[in-house]
């Protein structure tokens, strides 16, 4: 058996005898090691106060831009958000708003 | 075992004897029988293969890309118009090298539609990263098929295996055969055992996710890699094969080539009327010879340029137009694969055989005629041009 390769040891300078046959990624989960909030042109912004942690937004968020810890949901993981506004729309309180812009001000 | 069989039969017989775990099933023109008689294989209970009736060959080909990518050993047949309705998961399929067996039965592509042979669809597939091994008889077409798989499966190669015989002529025509025993061929072919597939739980598998441009280049030259690879892989699986069957396969036939002047290329069953007329035109005493391309892709370049340094005029036999206004696909190839020796053959082009269109061993006889003016002559004429169609101009 060949050696594993890992999505970690694996960057845009390696080397193709290095990478896995056709792209093909040994593990689950590497989309949190991809980081896509680069071009965002709208962005969230959670008003903790407001929130009742209802969870809806969770499963809604296209991507892992949402992080949940003890049954708590907690400040936008921005590296991961395109800024779709999904969360924004399903959110039944006024804990979620939209700003302009790919910055959260 | 000797008996008669014709060519979608064998290639059937051949899927019986290597029990496959699932076919994507749709039939086409002519290789529909080659699906049938596997569906009567498994409602017979003469084999466990997972028969998939779908609704199109877009479908069969995802039923089979999907299987192999399970860890399963995934088969399919179709001709023509099926193959360009696979276009777009052929290349699925190579790029996730994923070793999957297609029979390809040679059919004109439409239009106008037409259901003979020539090899236009498989032509139009050739750029798609799968092997292409073409037979010129049935008994070539059950061997082709048995070496498919220890072929494409070899890790180092992992790339999809078409095997394409010529429509009607091959694979309606019953023939003699000789089969191997059952036993031989479940040895030969092996078990299917990726390292990795989707079915495997201790480790979960992405197969085919989208690949940036920072990476995608990288396994472009993968697959390159593998598809160089997979010539010397064809050549050990041949040696391999002939010690069961005794019949002897390279990735070019040379046919009474070595001290040849004049020389035909071309692939499938006209190989076997070329050689009839090689045969007739040495009992003249004209030099002729023929080569018969096997292997298309990975293309033999090195090995053609070798068979054909001490020729002196060649007629690269194209069986697809290819309208590229600058000759067919073999011809392009062959004469790329030409271009490093020191002295190279006069060389021309004729596309023939259409969409069924008979070729003869009386047209062969006109075109080493044509061939030896060239040598006499010292000029080449047009360099690309067709034959056996009706003109009011000369042809040939």
């Amino acid at each position: 058996m060949s050696k594993m390769i890992r999505a970690k040891d694996i960057n845009e300078q390696t080397a193709w005898q290095d990478l896995t046959p056709g792209g093909e990624i040994y593990e689950p989960g590497t989309a949190r090691l991809f980081n896509t909030g680069t071009w965002r042109t709208d962005t969230p912004i959670f008003h903790e106060k407001e929130c009742k942690h209802c969870m809806l937004c969770i499963p809604f968020c296209p991507d892992s831009a949402i992080p949940v810890k003890d049954g708590k949901r907690l400040e936008f993981e921005y590296m991961h958000c395109k800024g779709c506004g999904i969360c924004m729309e399903v959110c039944p309180f006024p804990a979620i708003t939209m700003v302009s812009g790919g910055e959260p001000k | 075992m000797i008996t008669c069989l014709s060519g979608n039969e064998a290639v059937a017989y051949a899927i019986k004897q290597i029990n496959p775990d699932v076919m994507g099933a749709f039939p086409i023109t002519p290789s529909t029988e080659i699906t049938e008689y596997v569906a009567t294989y498994v409602c017979n209970g003469e084999i466990n293969t997972e028969f998939v009736p779908v609704e199109s060959e877009h479908s069969s080909m995802s039923v089979c890309i999907a299987a192999q990518a399970a860890g399963a050993r995934a088969v399919c047949a179709t001709s023509a118009c099926g193959l360009a309705l696979m276009y777009e998961l052929l290349y699925v399929a190579s790029s996730s090298r994923l070793p999957i067996t297609l029979a390809c039965v040679n059919r004109a592509l439409s239009g106008p539609i037409n259901i003979n042979n020539d090899h236009s669809d498989s032509m139009g597939a050739r750029d798609a990263g799968w092997i292409q091994i073409y037979a010129e008889n049935n008994q070539e077409a059950y061997d082709n098929f048995i070496m498919a798989m220890p072929i494409g499966e070899s890790p180092e190669v992992r790339l999809p295996v078409m095997t394409c015989m010529d429509g009607f002529i091959t694979s309606h025509s019953v023939e003699n055969i000789e089969l191997l025993d059952d036993e031989l061929v479940k040895n030969f072919v092996g078990e299917f055992t990726p390292e990795h597939y989707l079915l495997k739980k201790e480790n979960p598998l992405s197969v085919g996710p989208y690949d940036l441009s920072a990476y995608y280049m990288e396994h472009k030259v993968q697959e390159a890699e593998a598809m160089k690879a997979a010539k010397a892989r064809i050549l050990t699986v041949a040696r391999e094969f002939e010690k069961i069957s005794g019949r002897k396969y390279d990735l070019i036939e040379e046919y009474r080539m070595d001290d040849a002047e004049l020389a035909v290329i071309l692939i499938g069953s006209s190989a076997g009327t070329a050689k009839a007329a090689v045969d007739m035109l040495r009992e003249k005493g004209i030099k002729a010879g023929a080569i018969k391309i096997r292997v298309f892709r990975p293309f033999p370049g090195e090995e053609l340029a070798k068979a054909l340094a001490n020729t002196k005029a060649v007629a690269v036999m194209d069986k697809s137009e290819g309208f590229s206004a600058n000759g067919g696909p073999l011809f392009a190839e062959t004469r790329s694969a030409l271009y490093d020796l020191k002295d190279r053959p006069y060389l021309i082009n004729l596309v023939y055989g259409l969409g069924g269109r008979d070729v003869k061993t009386g047209d062969f006889e006109m075109i080493f005629e044509r061939l030896a003016g060239i040598i006499k002559s010292g000029e080449t004429g047009p360099v690309y041009s067709h034959m056996g169609h009706r003109s009011k101009e000369a042809i040939l």
